[in-house]
């Protein structure tokens, strides 16, 4: 079981709740993913509209836990005041830490990123910091306190897959016990198999899912492919080698000339 | 009093935050309230007295990734 800030959690998928055709084909891939945990946000209300509470009563039947993000934050005061008003609508500790530095790649600003983990970890929240794959600033986040690290593997919502798999490798053996999670960049089964088969405990994926043609059977794609590249993982993977090796033993092999 | 919620001008005689939200329709037990930055929880707004022009936001929950 994968645990994070002390709760155990069957899926190693987290799947976000953006981008869905409607509410009832958000739900059938919840379902159909298995997942423990969603993402949510949050936005402005409008006066007299309830659009928040409708959707909010929806996720709440789904009987998952959710992990509030920070998205759409620039600055370290952003972040920590949405965190804070997430903890007071969703109770709950949990926030997906997003301070973003980039409009064209969505990259966190990694500075910024450090001290509002500093300060919410301060102040009693279990952070998720979506991060890059360095591993300085990684080091600086388990230093402000967080116990979980959400390293992107290609640019949100861009499909690529993991473009930078040394790095990833380089994170992993770097912190073999912090539950890491791949966040962001996932566009196939096949590049969250990739990641799991590094070692990788989760992968957060939201686009890949709601913008497939059919979402509940691409969620259950990626489960499949989690929960492989997870077993390929503890099972012990070959090594890639450069010359041939026949699989059938050649003792006692027939002498015909 | 001049306030500002979410980003819109309001002119009010309203002085306490919970009774701001019932005036404007912002109903539903999803809300989270923030004054001038900083954060007013939900036991709080019943007794948060608000000020000329103050910044209110006013958010709920939504899809996110």
């Amino acid at each position: 079981m994968l645990e994070l800030y002390g709760i155990s959690v069957a899926s190693r998928l987290l799947l976000g709740t953006a981008r869905y055709p409607s509410p009832a084909i958000l739900s059938e891939a919840v379902r159909a993913s298995r997942t423990d945990i969603v993402t949510v946000s949050l936005r402005r209300e409008t006066a007299g509209s309830r659009t928040g509470s409708v959707f909010f009563e929806l996720i709440r039947t789904l009987g998952v836990k959710v992990l509030p993000n920070t998205a759409g934050c620039h600055t370290v005061s952003e972040a920590v005041l949405t965190a804070k008003m997430a903890r007071d609508v969703f109770a709950t500790d949990w926030i997906k830490l997003e301070v973003i530095g980039n409009h064209d790649t969505l990259q966190p600003d990694v500075f910024a990123l450090v001290e509002a983990a500093r300060i919410l970890n301060g102040e009693g929240f279990k952070v998720f910091p979506y991060t890059t794959d360095d591993l300085v600033v990684a080091e600086r986040l388990m230093e402000a306190g967080c116990q979980v690290l959400m390293p992107w593997c290609a640019p949100i919502g861009s499909a690529m897959g993991p473009i930078n798999l040394p790095a990833l490798r380089s994170m992993r053996a770097h912190f073999p016990d912090v539950p890491l999670i791949v966040d962001a960049g996932i566009g196939r089964p096949s590049h969250a198999a990739i990641v799991m088969e590094l070692g990788f405990d989760a992968v957060l994926l939201n686009t890949a899912v709601a913008g497939a043609a059919d979402p509940a059977a691409m969620a259950a794609a990626f489960t499949g492919a989690i929960e492989a590249g997870r077993v390929a993982f503890q099972a012990g993977l070959l090594e890639p080698r450069d010359m041939a090796v026949p699989s059938t033993p050649v003792i006692g092999k027939a002498v015909f000339s | 009093m001049r306030l500002t919620v979410n980003g819109e001008d309001h002119q009010t005689d309203i002085s306490l935050l919970s009774e701001l939200l019932v005036a404007l329709d912002y109903e539903g037990d999803w809300l989270a309230t923030a004054v001038n930055g900083e954060l007013v929880h939900r036991d709080d707004r019943p007794g948060f007295v608000l000020a000329d022009r103050d910044r209110i936001e006013i958010l709920s929950p939504m899809q996110g990734g």
